[in-house]
Formats: C-alpha cells, sequence, structure tokens
C-alpha cells in the first residue's frame, strides 16, 4: 500500500522525522519497503491568476494570458494549454523557476510574442502523466508557493503489509498503531453526520446474512458529476497510487483509503426496483466495470436488482449500472462481506481489487455508517446533491462479535522470555483499542471490532510483544542437556560421496526435480512418471524417474558454451512409481563426456570412455569396504549403448547403472561426443561395512604372470571367478596386466595377462607352491574356459 | 724389479686418464683382481729366495697401495664427476604443469547447506528430512494454512491433480518431526522447495532449510539468541540482527529476521536498497494450533521455528547476484566455487 505521510500525519503526528517514523512502522510488522518523495524537486511556481487571456496573434492553438501572481502586477505568459482562461487559477513557473528535468524558465518569445513565465500542467511539474491542460487551484490563495499550497513535501510511504492486518490497510488502521507505538489509543476523528434533505431511499434485501449482514445505503440526487475534485484530494489519491476519474469515484476510493471501508456507487436510475444481496444463479453473467465478462455460480455473492447482477460482492461493481460524468442520482453502498465469501469469488475469477483485497482480510463491521457520513459530507462539498437518510439493513447477529481472550502473565513471560512489567502490558493493549480487565493469573482482553487476528492467547503476546519491541526482547541461550545421538558407521557418510567425484575432476550440478517429458520419454520410454497438472512451462512438467535427463540437458548447453570436457555429478532424488506407490529415490548419477583429462602435455588427449567412468564408480563403491560385492554385469537398458551397459549389483541387489549413451540418442540429442553415464541409489550402494582388524601376513607373498587366450566372449569376471577358484585360499590380488587382439592371436580370441599375487598367513610360500598353483589355475581355464597359454 | 716400476709408472699414469668408472675398475681388475699382475707378483714371492723375500715384498706392497690408493683417488673423481654431470642433464622445467585429472567442486548451494548443517550439528540439532511430494494436509493443513487461506495465494504451488503437490517449503518437516517425536527436539531440515514462480529472482525451484526446537520452555529469546549466534558464525564476524514482527500462519508471534547488510556493512548501498539491512529468514513460535494438528500439548512444550533460503544465504556469502546462475549449472560458473 503507498499512503502519503502527510495524510497519516494529519490523524497522528508523532515527533518523529519522516525515516524514524517508517523505522518504528517497520519494527512493529508494517514495512516501509520505500519513501519516496510526493514530487519531485521544483522551486519557484507559485500560484496565479489568469486576469486576461487572448488568442495568439500567430498561432491558433496559442493563447497569451495576462497573469497575477500578487493582485498588482501582471506577467505575459503564452500557453497552449485549452483550458486556459480568464478567471482561472494555476500554477505559475516564474522566469528563474527550476522545474524537473533540469528546466529553467526563461524569458522568452513564443512566435513573437515574449513570454514571462510558463503556466505548468501536472505532467511537467512531476505530479502524474496527467497533461490535459495546466493544473487548476481554484481554491488556493494567489502568490502562495505551489509546493505549500499542494502539501507537495511530502513523503510517499510504501508499506508491506501481512496479509492478516487488513485494518491497517488504511489511513486510520495506520495511525492507531503509529499512536500505539507512541503509547496512546488513536483518538479518532469526529465525523458530524450529514442530515437527509430528502427521504428517498432504495429497497434492499439480504438473502444471505451469513455472506452479508449488514448493507448501509443512501440515496443521494441532484449530484453534478462533471464537477471535478479538488487537487488535494485529487494529490491524495495520486499518492496512495490511484488516479481521479470523477468526484463520486474519487469520494469512494477516498473514504476508502482514509477509514478502510471499500464503497460502491450506483447510478439510481439504472437500478431496478430494489437490491438483492443473494447467490448468483448457475449461468448467471456479468459485465463488469473493467469492461470484462465473468461467468457466475453458486459460490458467488452478488448485488443484484429486478434485472440482474449488477456486482460481484465486495469484489468490483457491473458495468451496466455504474456512475459516470452523466449521473445525478446515487445509490452509495456500504457493505460488510464476510473474509471467506470474498475471497471464494476474488480467487474463482482471479480479481485482485483493491476492495476485496480488504474485505478478504476483514473490514471493521461498525465502521459501515460513520464512513457513509464522510462519504457524503465530501461529496456533497464537490459535486453537491441531496442526501437522503442513512439506511441500514443488518442481522447483527450474524455480524463477527470479538471474543475476549485470557492472556495469563506466565504465558506471556514464557513465550517472550522477557518478563513485561503488568503496567506496561495493559497500557499497550488499551493502546491498541483493546478493552482489558484484570484477572488473577492475567488480562482478560477483548479486541476491538477491527480486529480479526485475535483469537488466542499467542495473538495476544505477539501484540504486546510487537509494541514491546522484539528489540527490546534479550538474546537468552536455553540450557540443553548434552544428550549423544548415535552416528551409523554402516553408511557411507552422505557427504563423502561428493568429495570423492569432486577429487575425481567432477563437478557437483543442481537441476530441477522436473524435466522435459519428450526427453525423458526418448530415454526411458514408457517410464510413466509423475505429471505436474500446473507447470510451469511444457519443458517442465514431468518428475525426473532418473537424474540423466537433467544431467544430459545441462551437458548439452555446456558444449555448447565450448566446453570440450564435462564431467558433472548431481545428489538428489528420483521420483519412481512402482506398484501404485511413489519412491523418492536418493540418487547418484554423474556424466562424462569429451576429453578424458584436460589438456595437457604429458597425456595424449584421448576421449572418455566407459573404463575411465567405471573407476569413478568403483572409487564410490570402495568407500562401502565391500568392493568385492558389487559386480557390474553386462546388461541392456533402452537408452544406453546395448554393449556398452552394465547394470551394477549389490550381491542380488540391482544398485545402479553404468554406460554409454545410445549412438542413436547421441544423434538425435545432437551431442558431440559420446556421453557417459552412471546412476547410484545412494541409500543400497552406499550401506558401509564396520571395518574388522585381520592379522597381516608376516609372510612374503609371490607372484606370477601369465597370459591366456580366451573366446572374445570370456567376460574378465568369468576369468576371475576361476582363478580364484583354482587358486584356493592363496590369491591375495589378481591385476589385468592387458587385454590383446590381434597378431599372434586368432581372430574371434582375445589374450588376457594377469598378474597373480600368492601369499599364505601362516607360512612362506615357496616357489614350488606358486609353480602348482599356477597350473591347477591354468588347468581350469582350460577346462572351463577353453583357455590357451600364450608364449608360456 | 724394474719391472715393478715400469709398471706402476705406466697404470699410474693410465688411472688418472681412466675416462669412466668403468675403465678404471678394469685397471684395477687388471692389476689387483684375483688373477692380476700385481696379485701374481705377491703369489710369486714365494719362489724367491727367502732374505729376497722381505724386500722384494715390501716393494710389491708399497706398488700395490700406491696403485690402489691411486684407483681410489680417481674413483671419487668420476663419481663426483658423474653427479655433476647427472645435475647437469636432468635439469627440467619444474614450471610445465602436473599431469592428471584435475579436481572438481562442489555446488554453491550445497558448500552453503553444508556449512549450515555443520553449524547446527554444533549446537546440537540433527538434521531431518521429509518427502518432497506431500499432501495438503503435511504442507499446508496442519500448518494452520485451511483452505482458502490467504496464504495460499502466496505459494504458487505445483499440483499433480490427485491431492498430491510439490512442497512448497521445508515447514512440512515439522509435521512429521512433531508426529514422530519424541520430544524435545532440535532439528533442522534442509531440502528442495518448489512454487510455480519464475522470472529475474525466483526459480520454480530452490532450497530451504527448516528449523523446529520444541522444549518445556523454548522462548523468543532463545530463538534470537540462536539466530544471532548462526548468523555471526556463518558470515565469520560480528553482525547486527533485527527481529521484525510479522506474520506467519504457522507462527505466532512471528517475525523476519534482518541482518546488517553484509556487503555495506550497514551504511546503505545497492544490495540492501540503501537501508542498511538484508532480510534473511522468516521465524517465529510455534502456533499451538499446529501443536493441536499433531497432537502436541501446547500447555506443556512450547516451540520456536524458522526458514531460510539457501539461495539467498549464498548470495549474501559469495555475491552471486542471480539466482538463475545456480541452475544454468554452467562450469565456468561452478569452477568458481571449487574450494574448499
Amino acid at each position: 500500500m503507498e499512503l502519503s505521510e502527510a495524510w497519516l500525519r494529519e490523524w497522528v503526528n508523532p515527533r518523529w522525522e519522516s525515516v524514524q517514523l517508517a523505522q518504528r512502522l517497520t519494527m512493529a510488522g508494517f514495512e516501509v519497503e520505500g519513501r519516496t518523495p510526493a514530487a519531485p524537486v521544483f522551486s519557484g511556481v507559485v500560484v496565479g491568476e489568469i486576469v486576461e487571456c487572448r488568442k495568439h496573434p500567430k498561432a491558433d492553438k496559442l493563447s497569451v494570458c495576462s497573469v497575477t501572481t500578487d493582485g498588482k502586477n501582471r506577467l505575459q505568459i503564452v500557453c497552449g494549454a485549452s483550458n486556459a482562461r480568464a478567471g482561472l487559477k494555476s500554477a505559475v513557473a516564474l522566469v528563474g523557476a527550476k522545474l524537473p528535468g533540469d528546466v529553467t524558465i526563461q524569458r522568452t518569445p513564443l512566435r513573437d510574442v515574449e513570454s514571462h513565465g510558463m503556466l505548468c500542467s501536472a505532467r511537467e511539474l512531476g505530479l502524474g502523466d496527467e497533461s490535459e491542460g495546466i493544473l487548476e487551484l481554484p481554491d488556493s490563495r494567489i502568490g502562495t508557493d505551489l509546493r505549500r499550497a499542494l502539501a507537495l513535501d511530502d513523503t510517499i510511504l510504501t508499506l508491506n503489509l501481512t496479509p492478516n492486518r487488513g485494518d491497517t490497510l488504511s489511513v486510520r488502521g495506520l495511525a492507531r498503531e503509529v499512536a500505539a507505538l507512541m503509547g496512546k489509543r488513536l483518538a479518532e476523528k469526529r465525523q458530524k453526520p450529514v442530515s437527509p434533505t430528502i427521504e428517498a431511499r432504495f429497497p434492499v434485501k439480504l438473502s444471505v446474512p451469513r455472506a452479508c449482514p449488514k448493507f448501509v445505503g443512501r440515496v443521494i440526487h441532484g449530484v453534478n458529476a462533471r464537477a471535478q475534485s479538488p487537487l488535494w484530494l485529487r494529490e491524495r489519491l495520486r499518492r496512495s497510487g490511484l488516479r481521479a476519474i470523477n468526484p463520486i469515484v474519487d469520494v469512494t476510493n477516498y473514504v476508502m483509503l482514509e477509514l478502510g471501508t471499500p464503497m460502491h456507487a450506483y447510478d439510481l436510475l439504472k437500478l431496478q426496483k430494489g437490491i438483492d444481496v443473494r447467490k448468483a444463479r448457475a449461468g448467471e453473467r456479468i459485465r463488469l466495470l473493467d469492461g470484462s465478462d465473468v461467468d457466475l455460480d453458486e459460490r458467488d455473492l452478488v448485488i443484484a436488482d429486478a434485472a440482474g447482477a449488477v456486482g460481484i460482492a465486495g469484489v468490483m461493481g457491473g458495468e451496466r449500472t455504474a456512475v459516470s460524468v452523466s449521473t445525478t442520482d446515487l445509490l452509495l453502498e456500504i457493505a460488510y462481506f464476510s473474509p471467506t465469501q470474498v475471497r471464494t469469488s476474488a480467487r474463482q475469477h482471479a480479481l485482485i481489487t483493491d476492495a476485496a483485497q480488504r474485505f478478504e482480510r476483514g473490514v471493521d463491521p461498525r465502521a459501515q455508517e460513520q464512513s457513509m457520513e464522510r462519504a457524503t459530507e465530501l461529496l456533497i462539498a464537490i459535486a453537491g446533491g441531496e442526501p437522503g437518510p442513512i439506511v441500514v439493513t443488518a442481522v447483527p447477529k450474524q455480524l463477527p462479535r470479538p471474543q475476549a481472550v485470557i492472556l495469563r502473565r506466565s504465558q506471556l513471560e514464557r513465550l517472550l522470555g522477557v518478563r513485561v512489567p503488568d503496567a506496561r502490558v495493559r497500557r499497550i493493549l488499551e493502546s491498541l483499542g483493546m478493552s482489558v480487565k484484570s484477572s488473577r493469573e492475567g488480562w482478560k482482553v477483548t479486541p476491538p471490532s477491527h480486529r480479526f487476528d485475535i483469537a488466542i492467547e499467542a495473538d495476544l503476546i505477539e501484540e504486546v510483544g510487537r509494541i514491546f519491541g522484539f528489540d527490546n526482547v534479550p538474546e537468552t541461550h536455553a540450557r540443553i542437556d548434552q544428550l549423544f545421538t548415535p552416528v551409523s558407521e554402516q553408511r557411507v557418510d552422505a557427504e563423502r560421496p561428493l568429495w570423492t567425484l569432486v577429487d575425481r575432476g567432477y563437478h557437483e550440478a543442481i537441476t530441477y526435480s522436473f524435466v522435459d517429458p519428450k526427453l525423458q520419454e526418448q530415454l526411458f520410454p514408457g517410464a510413466r512418471p509423475l505429471v505436474l497438472s500446473n507447470p510451469i512451462s511444457a519443458e517442465l512438467a514431468a518428475m525426473r524417474v532418473s537424474l540423466w535427463p537433467g544431467l544430459i540437458a545441462i551437458a548439452r548447453e555446456n558444449l555448447r558454451r565450448q566446453q570440450d570436457r564435462v564431467r558433472l555429478f548431481e545428489a538428489g532424488r528420483k521420483f519412481v512409481t512402482s506398484s501404485g506407490a511413489l519412491h523418492e529415490v536418493a540418487t547418484l548419477a554423474g556424466i562424462a563426456l569429451g576429453q578424458a583429462l584436460p589438456e595437457q602435455w604429458g597425456e595424449a588427449k584421448r576421449v572418455v570412455d566407459f573404463y575411465d567412468v567405471k573407476a569413478d564408480v568403483e572409487a564410490l563403491l570402495a568407500t562401502t569396504g565391500t568392493a568385492d560385492i558389487f559386480t557390474f554385469a553386462s546388461d541392456s537398458l533402452s537408452c544406453l549403448h546395448p554393449g556398452r551397459a552394465a547394470r551394477i549389483k549389490r550381491g542380488d541387489r540391482n544398485v545402479g547403472w553404468l554406460g554409454e549413451l545410445h549412438p542413436e540418442l547421441v544423434r538425435t540429442l545432437d551431442l558431440t561426443y559420446t556421453p557417459v553415464l552412471f546412476e547410484l541409489e545412494t541409500a543400497a550402494a552406499l550401506e558401509a561395512k564396520l571395518p574388522v582388524f585381520e592379522e597381516i601376513s608376516k609372510f612374503p607373498a609371490i607372484r606370477r604372470d601369465l597370459a591366456i587366450v580366451v573366446d572374445e566372449g570370456v567376460p574378465l569376471a568369468a576369468i576371475r571367478e576361476h582363478v580364484s577358484v583354482g587358486a584356493r585360499s592363496l590369491l591375495r590380488d589378481l591385476r589385468v596386466l592387458s587385454v590383446y587382439r590381434g597378431k599372434g592371436v586368432d581372430s574371434g580370441r582375445k589374450s588376457v595377462a594377469l598378474g597373480l599375487i600368492f601369499q599364505e598367513t601362516s607360512r612362506t610360500l615357496t616357489s614350488q607352491d606358486a609353480d602348482l598353483t599356477v597350473a591347477a589355475i591354468l588347468e581350469r581355464l582350460r577346462r572351463e574356459l577353453n583357455a590357451t597359454i600364450r608364449d608360456q | 724389479m724394474n719391472d715393478l716400476s715400469t709398471i706402476v709408472d705406466q697404470t699410474l699414469g693410465e688411472i688418472a686418464r681412466a675416462a669412466d668408472l668403468n675403465a678404471l675398475e678394469q685397471i684395477r681388475v687388471r692389476l689387483l683382481g684375483k688373477t692380476g699382475v700385481i696379485t701374481e707378483q705377491l703369489k710369486s714371492l714365494g719362489g724367491l729366495p727367502a732374505e729376497a723375500r722381505p724386500s722384494a715384498g715390501q716393494r710389491i706392497n708399497e706398488a700395490k697401495q700406491s696403485l690402489g690408493e691411486a684407483i681410489t683417488k680417481r674413483r671419487a673423481e668420476l663419481e663426483q664427476a658423474s653427479v655433476t654431470a647427472a645435475l647437469a642433464a636432468g635439469q627440467i622445467d619444474v614450471t610445465l604443469p602436473g599431469r592428471g585429472q584435475a579436481s572438481g567442486g562442489l555446488h554453491p548451494v550445497t558448500k552453503v547447506r553444508l556449512r549450515m548443517e555443520e553449524l547446527f550439528r554444533r549446537a546440537g540439532f540433527r538434521v531431518a528430512e521429509g518427502p518432497e511430494v506431500e499432501d495438503d494436509f503435511h504442507n499446508f493443513e496442519a500448518l494452520n494454512i485451511p483452505e482458502n487461506h490467504p496464504a495460499r495465494a502466496l505459494m504458487d504451488t505445483f499440483y499433480f491433480g490427485d491431492g498430491r503437490l510439490l512442497r512448497t517449503h521445508t515447514s512440512p518437516v515439522q509435521i512429521r518431526a512433531l508426529r514422530e517425536g519424541p520430544l524435545p527436539l532440535r532439528l533442522i531440515a534442509p531440502g528442495r522447495v518448489y512454487r510455480s514462480d519464475s522470472d529475474l529472482t525466483h526459480t520454480p525451484m530452490f532450497h530451504q532449510i527448516e528449523g523446529l526446537v520444541v522444549d518445556e520452555n523454548v522462548s523468543l529469546a532463545n530463538l534470537k539468541a540462536i539466530l544471532h549466534g548462526l548468523m555471526e558464525a556463518f558470515f565469520e564476524r560480528k553482525l547486527g540482527i533485527r527481529f521484525r514482527p510479522s506474520y506467519f500462519p504457522f507462527t505466532e508471534p512471528s517475525a523476519e529476521v534482518d541482518i546488517e547488510c553484509v556487503f555495506c556493512s550497514g551504511k546503505g548501498c545497492r544490495v540492501c536498497k540503501q537501508t542498511g539491512w538484508i532480510e534473511v529468514l522468516g521465524c517465529g513460535m510455534v502456533h499451538p494450533n499446529v501443536f493441536k494438528a499433531v497432537g502436541v500439548d501446547a500447555e506443556r512444550w512450547t516451540g520456536y521455528a524458522f526458514g531460510m533460503g539457501i539461495e539467498r544465504m549464498t548470495m549474501l556469502r559469495y555475491g552471486v547476484n542471480d539466482i538463475r546462475l545456480y541452475f544454468d549449472n554452467d562450469l565456468r560458473f561452478l569452477r568458481q566455487f571449487q574450494v574448499g
């Protein structure tokens, strides 16, 4: 909300400077987000009167005015405004005046006629964008500096108000708070009633008293809607961000801003028979003030006449009965609508209006009569008219009634952590308009009718704390028990895998949990992801079933940014539905593509491959202390190269995948390099084993290297298996020294060189032991894998 | 025995001229080896008459000694020369870069999350988690945000059309933790949250850290102490802090917390919009309705809760000025946070 500080000070005027006022409001829960001058800096502009106004001899659109700013001397000023006329008081920028935009007024001839100054429009003075003619200042005294005449040395406060405090969406509401901060209760302005001069009334029926329990109406005849609202009123509207339209609309807006009660004016001659505040009918339609058509239903509350809806209650009026400059007779409405009702309609039709904002937060149900008097007073002063009596139609038992709340002294201190003296508590509550009765354990407090946010004790504690000042609450450290919580060693520490990958050259990425459904379907056809019903865009609509779609997308972006070596990983959840239940699976996934190593002098350039990334995955798995129970099984997944994909298993459990992206996808995704991808389900993959000490062998190990030739299709896993069995318990380590195909090896066969380390824990192995073991191994390999020995 | 002195003279010259250790060794073997000239001469002493033996033996031994010394001296010279030569030849360019893999780095948001977790753990908090796909009860209802509550409009929620939704804040973890117990508890819950909002200053996904402390006499004063301590620990400096009354449905009283601007030390700059203050988090005392929704006795227990945006803390810590950078995952951005 935007508000003139001067207007606020008219209600309550603390001795605080503007900055301090803003600070106090902020610290009381009404955040002042901005303070801007009500008008830009200008000087040398005074109120003057046009005494004579003639046509310019040489220009049709200009006139030559004779202007006085002291009642004696006259200045000749050339002016282009169409409203320049004799008798008009306006703003005169004298020679030497400095206007916004670094303009200095000089004596200049305009089409051969000397001009000694300038008559100014609102726009030229930075007072809004209305440039239709020069300012009209009928109420101002000649010679007064314009800044004083219009109280321009004012500040516009921009406030960020919380939704629970609808009562502060007005000058009066904020004034109450400022008064409370000064330690007193706001002295409300007395509103003199405007006596009716005619008897006219308009019938009102409340069909849904729960949603509209009170409707205050008043008929006014003979209004001149062509009159212009006075500049001071228009200025206040402007400083609240509203445009002046006509006196009727201006007054309704003004009263809303000042007193917090939204109101509406109907053109009486367009209303048929009587008003019924009722639920809308299915299929009913209304054209609103803003020209839009809205389809209503039974959830909406409407103000209707005999011909149908003339407004959505508390939200916006209809076009059919809207006031215009030709309106003469009015029905003014100030009603109380239930917050739930207004919220429902406003939400349903996505209409955020000043009125709805206030009603849905709660409008004081007792303020309508006073506001009506204020509106009448203003309107008649500006536009004339004969007021009828105020007619209150109400179902009092449906009006919200403030309930007393008990505030315990002990609870106040317990929650705030500070003792607020009793007298201070009472003064604070009373300054906020609450009625306070002492009780044995504290106070019985009844909030005023404008407060919709006081229902329980904690609400009162907040009020006391707020005005007492959170700043005055000390910082006190709680004494807590020093309890230990068990920390499992059976799991790899959550941070460890991240650092492992970081140390191996990966950068961590964070991608959105929702991905492009098309890309995901390409990678995981038939995956049936969880789909958002209101995604932010079609590309971010499906919950990821794997971290790969996100990683591939950002890897591709990085390639576009001229990165020729991309290694990224992400730790996050994937969203997998299995047997009807959604699982949020903590997942660690990575992608590597492009150069295996940073470009350097000592290593040949080569592109990253399956085995590079496998080493990274193995490094991760090694942190579990159970590297040997993991296996990589050749398997197929539609997005991976069928010959270069491995399912990662922990015993019998599937814990992840490793593989190269399918060449077809590399092509369609237009990737310069083939990505190698991995994904691990962290909980399953990274269970750790508590290390158990084993005796270190004191006896030397013996090494034997051998090269065997096997069929191309024999995986190392099979060789390892047989070597291990053949070596019985003696094998400490098996190293793969080379895998060779080509000259000297039959086609369809490959030579695998192994380094075998044998060791016994209880004795020194002899050369003969090693030879026998090797023989047993070879025998087994020959038998089981059709292996032959090379170069033996 | 001219023979011997000739040999000695000649050989001393050869030793002095020996080009390398190998040549020197050959000379040594030829003279002093098992079948070397000198060795042979010593062996032949037995064939001499007894009276000639002492003087001959002495001469041979003298020759042997002087040759031995010459060899030792020459060896030392040659060894020294070879070290010198190795030194001369072995010079490398130490300014050439090292070989192998370069290291990567953590995402800045993760760095800040881990830092926060560490700080909170030290202060006695445990780290909790909750689902990201939530239901209305946990995300709204139990947090005192009933249907039609204005606060719902402030959090543009992603829905799945079957009652499920993406959590809009980490606060649902409060509900789960309170239901599970046991009390008292002190926890934080970092994680992803989602709001359907995307512009210069909003991304549809971001991270929050929720905090919840429930005990028998927890007060606003305790909350103030914890958060002030946290901010000073996080930024590693003394910082002014202020608690502005505010409104959240699930806390009462509620406050927004501002810290003294970390860029201008409160003097006023572009980042803090000249106010000297920067908003960092929202907090408050757990609303009795929240306790009620999870069956905790609000008469016995009190608590405080707070929530902060990790991206925001990351911006303040590292000066990142555009939230969208976090999710572009541009390597040139990520590499800047390799530290640590």
